[in-house]
């Protein structure tokens, strides 16, 4: 009854694995290649810099060898250390405040409410405009005249209207980079976490109620160990992120007033880009590929045991 | 027309482990042949060889007169079922169904006919323009099977295509996919967990274990004259209950325990009179000695203490114990669906602490739990083992047939 | 009455006695929940309001400042500040720049992680967790860090101050998280989909093609979307690369707007900002479902 259909030219190579194998390496070497060009040619062409006099301002003068000294030249430098310390300290209190409340909102949008696909959307569009948006929305909220924030103020407390934000004091200038950034981070922070909540199963809740356990208490020891791999990833995401911050205070401060809100970013920038030093430049980028490289490695040695 | 012939198949995974060890298996044209044996016996990579899926490490695959080592799935002229079925989410049913056809770049009108025959077939007329995501399981599975009748292959290949159904549907389909290959009258290799199943479907049934073929053979007769101990275990639901005896010197008797049993003539083979054995006695040969007609002598009774007495209706299953040691092999356990097997390692016997024997008595018998029982014993139906190689004693197992564990 | 039907009438009346002490709680905590929600939406969608406003008003509005007839809602609106960046600011240009190169790193980004998300998710290559590791963390690596080497090299490849080079720079930023969220999509399409078509009759090619392809549709879009957003988005590297207007994308013309003239016109860069952030707000607007599941899709495995 059936048609006997035996193709000769089918036959396959003795080991199907191998051409699988073959088809595979040819599959992923764009991406590797690609990938490789980007991130580690310019390191190693970096590093190279970073021991040499490399600067375009003094064209004419060759390039060369100098050891150690551009590292010594920063490591003593006032403003890479208040950079360093400005980024750190930076980085910590946006890290805090962005998880705890990307937590709440994770939380609240974990239930099902009528209008949650409109609240989440709304929340997820601050993300995904540009950090260019972001710094200029809030530069304008906060602009004496054209922004809000003063006209708001100004209704209840007439000397606080028109006051300078940007720019005028370190501690205004560094409040509104620091709501610029939280505004647009704090969405995607909670998008990670509302992922490892919904992983979670109802009825562990449920089994916690009849247990007795109080709302409290049930966060406390089911949601919040259940969560920490999402913790941990967005704690990594975040950390990173915070560190290299650039764009806001590139459009918002330039750094100012005067350096007080330069952070390692900028100063790389300012560096390369305004300095045209490279190899100055060089000490600089390497030791915040070395710092970036040593945070993602903690928390990577604390995220994997609970893997 | 094909036969399906495997000759010496083996499977080795890189990193050495054994999926399948020397399998000889001739599957006739038209016949329905079942692989059966507990998770990881080998069956499912068997079926995979066949199909293509998986690279034979040793030995020959035959379809018809033709050698498929080489061959690709496509070239074999097969068609598989598979487990989870496998339907293509993007097309319609009918398009899955004549996916195959359109490969090999058949008329339109051509496929439509042999899709809507298949349709007609297993009623799947009205789903021809739907997504399988709006389809049920049950709907699914004969989604699965058209896309393999409509080929009109030289085998039917089918991976566990049950499994994922309620029980119910189990039972209808189980029918269905008999009627239709009966119908079709093509080679099938079905693969299944469930002893039921295989008893049921199969024109003969395979048992597999630890990749090697214990018994192959027509269902009723892996029943009647099980060639050891695991196929003895494997086949009968509730398993067959099985204990550690003696045999008496002259072989007339086997001691239990504290209980004698009477061997029917001739049972005992001449060396392994005084020895140990295996003694095998199927729930369903044992009956309340005291409803079940005339009490017999001592010897023709087993004894136990109650457990517990499950009314199914049609019949009552009672669990006791006796004071003799039980047998279970480490699949025997899992096949029972009892939780945690033991640390028994696979291929071992040992006696274990659950020495839960099962009898199947009429639905009027009075046996209540927490009292002691008297079973008659259907002597007649009584296996013997052999404890070190756990081949069958008697009854004798048919020649070829066997293989030691 | 009988003995059962009074049973039943008193745990019905106990039923409705629960039931009336605690809606009032109830209704309170769902009143403030409702109110946290309306708070978080004003906090993420009024600034947008505010430049929009902003963006409505005219210079002299602006140069003004907010008050009176100009407060929340201004009495007069005037769509002079777009007109003045299309005809005097020449905003058309950054933009199709911006869409030049945010669709070049697109599509790069689709073919090459595709490929590879397959190539690791199905395929048995020897030294796949390598690469995949490899690719975590060039997804961690701080390329910004690398703005000084890059600038170098294509200065001497007569390539600065040019979009071009820049499709390739954005691909550190999508190539990892896209070939991260396609592995993980094609991890979960059953590999006995393939098989089923290999068995039915089709080359390794053609099952790939008429079955996993379009099966795996969801995922690319996915990863496509996710890359245009960060390729359009950048502005760090558009900043140290770029030097002519004509050249700028639309983010960082946006900036040099504001920089510009002695007064700032935010009428006219809010409506900048304003042209460049509606696609993206459409875009998450009708699609937050499927970023959403696309970015958390496999996270926590």
């Amino acid at each position: 009854m059936s048609t006997a259909v035996f193709e000769m030219k089918s036959r396959r190579p003795r080991s199907r694995a191998a051409a699988d194998r073959r088809r595979g390496y040819l599959m992923v070497a764009p991406l590797v290649i690609l990938l490789l060009a980007v991130t580690a040619y310019p390191l190693f062409y970096n590093l190279w810099n970073s021991f040499h006099f490399v600067n375009l301002s003094y064209g004419a003068l060759p390039h060369k060898w100098v050891g150690f000294s551009n590292y010594s030249e920063m490591f003593n430098s006032s403003a890479w250390t208040s950079a360093l310390v400005r980024t750190a300290l930076f980085t910590l209190v946006t890290v805090v405040f962005d998880v705890v409340v990307a937590l709440g909102l994770a939380l609240m949008l974990n239930r099902r409410f009528r209008g949650r696909g409109f609240v989440r959307a709304a929340v997820l569009v601050p993300w995904a405009v540009p950090t260019v948006v972001s710094a200029m929305l809030w530069k304008t909220m906060f602009d004496p005249r054209a922004g809000f924030v003063d006209y708001f103020l100004g209704n209840f407390h007439s000397a606080w209207a028109n006051l300078s934000w940007v720019n005028a004091n370190v501690w205004r200038s560094w409040a509104v980079i620091f709501i610029a950034d939280a505004w647009k981070n704090v969405p995607f922070v909670a998008i990670i976490l509302l992922a490892g909540l919904q992983v979670i199963p109802s009825e562990v809740y449920e089994a916690a109620r009849v247990d007795g356990a109080t709302g409290w208490q049930s966060f406390r020891r089911m949601t919040l160990p259940l969560l920490k791999p999402a913790i941990m990833v967005a704690l990594i995401f975040r950390t990173l992120q915070a560190f290299l911050v650039f764009d806001v205070i590139y459009i918002l401060t330039g750094g100012g007033p005067g350096t007080s809100t330069e952070t390692l970013s900028f100063l790389n920038y300012q560096t390369f880009i305004i300095n045209t030093d490279f190899g100055y430049g060089g000490a600089i980028s390497m030791m915040l590929v070395v710092i970036t490289l040593a945070v993602a490695g903690v928390y990577v040695r604390v995220l994997r045991p609970s893997t | 027309m094909a036969t399906v012939t495997l000759e010496h198949i083996g499977k080795i995974y890189p990193g050495g482990v054994r999926a399948v060890e020397d399998l000889n298996l001739e599957i006739a044209d038209g016949e329905f042949m079942v692989l059966v044996g507990p998770s990881g016996c080998g069956k499912t990579t068997a079926l995979r060889m066949i199909a293509g899926l998986e690279e034979i490490s040793e030995g020959t695959i035959r379809i018809g007169e033709q050698v498929v080592n080489d061959l690709e799935p496509r070239s074999r002229d097969i068609a598989m079922v598979f487990q989870n079925y496998a339907l293509y989410p993007h097309m319609t049913v009918a398009d899955n169904i004549g996916f195959a056809l359109q490969l090999r770049k058949m008329s339109k009108q051509e496929i439509r006919a042999k899709v809507d025959e298949a349709a007609r077939i297993l009623g799947l007329t009205e789903q021809l323009g739907r997504k399988p995501v709006q389809l049920s399981g049950g709907q699914r599975q004969r989604v699965a099977m058209g896309r393999a009748i409509v080929r009109n292959p030289a085998a039917f290949l089918m991976d566990e295509p049950l499994s994922n159904l309620d029980a119910k549907l189990r039972v209808q389909m189980r029918a269905e996919i008999a009627r239709i290959q009966r119908h079709l009258g093509v080679a099938t290799i079905y693969v299944t967990h469930d002893q039921t199943e295989a008893m049921t479907m199969g024109d003969r049934v395979a048992v597999m274990r630890d990749g090697i073929l214990q018994q192959v053979d027509a269902p009723q007769v892996l029943y009647d004259r099980p060639a050891n101990v695991f196929v003895a275990a494997f086949i009968g639901s509730p398993a067959m209950n099985l204990y550690e005896g003696v045999v008496s010197d002259d072989g007339s008797h086997v001691r239990l325990g504290d209980q004698t049993l009477d061997l029917p003539r001739g049972a005992a083979p001449r060396d392994h009179h005084g020895q140990d054995v295996i003694v095998g006695i199927r729930p369903e040969n044992l009956a309340d000695a005291v409803t079940g007609g005339s009490a017999g002598t001592r010897g023709s009774q087993l004894e136990g203490e109650v457990d517990i007495v499950e009314a199914l209706g049609s019949e009552k299953l009672v669990h006791f114990r006796i004071e003799a040691p039980r047998v279970q092999t480490a699949d025997a356990i899992s096949v029972d669906d009892s939780g945690e097997a033991d640390a028994l390692s696979q291929g071992e016997l040992g006696t274990t602490a659950m020495n839960e024997s099962v009898a199947r008595v009429e639905p009027t018998s009075q046996i209540r739990a927490g009292e002691r029982a008297a079973f008659r014993v259907d002597a007649e139906h009584l296996h013997l083992f052999d404890p070190a190689s756990s081949l069958a004693l008697w009854p004798a197992p048919r020649p070829a047939e066997a293989a030691a564990v | 009455m009988s003995t059962a039907a009074v049973e039943v009438a008193a745990a019905q009346r106990t039923a409705v006695h629960r039931r009336r002490r605690r809606p009032a709680r109830r209704i309170v905590r769902e009143v403030l929940f409702y109110l946290a929600a309306l708070i978080v939406v004003a906090i993420s969608l009024f600034p947008f309001y505010w430049i929009l406003r902003t963006s409505l008003e005219s210079d002299s509005q602006v140069a003004a400042g907010v008050g009176g007839a100009n407060g929340l809602l201004p009495s007069h609106l005037t769509g002079s500040a777009y007109v003045n960046d299309f005809s005097q600011q020449h905003f058309l240009t950054p933009l199709l720049n911006s869409v030049i190169v945010a669709l070049g790193t697109t599509v790069v980004t689709v073919i090459v992680a595709s490929l590879a998300g397959y190539a690791l998710a199905r395929l048995r290559i020897r030294g796949g967790a390598v690469i995949l590791a490899f690719v975590l963390l060039a997804g961690f690596f701080p390329v910004l860090a690398m703005i000084g080497p890059l600038f170098l090299l294509f200065r001497s490849l007569g390539l600065l101050n040019n979009i071009f080079p820049l499709i390739i720079v954005y691909l550190v930023y999508t190539l990892p998280i896209s070939t991260w969220l396609l592995k993980s999509f094609f991890e979960q399409i059953p590999p006995d989909l393939e098989e089923a078509a290999l068995v039915d009759g089709a080359t390794r090619l053609q099952a790939l093609r008429k079955v996993v392809v379009p099966v795996a549709v969801p995922g690319v879009f996915t990863a496509g979307i996710l890359s245009f957003i960060l390729a359009w988005n950048d502005f760090a590297f558009a900043v140290s690369f770029l030097n002519t207007t004509g050249n700028f994308t639309a983010p960082l013309s946006i900036v040099t707007f504001g920089q510009s003239s002695f007064q700032v016109f935010y009428n006219r860069i809010d409506a900048a900002v304003v042209i460049i952030s509606i696609p993206i707000a459409l875009l998450v607007l009708f699609l937050q479902r499927r970023i959403v599941a696309g970015l958390t899709a496999g996270s926590f495995r």
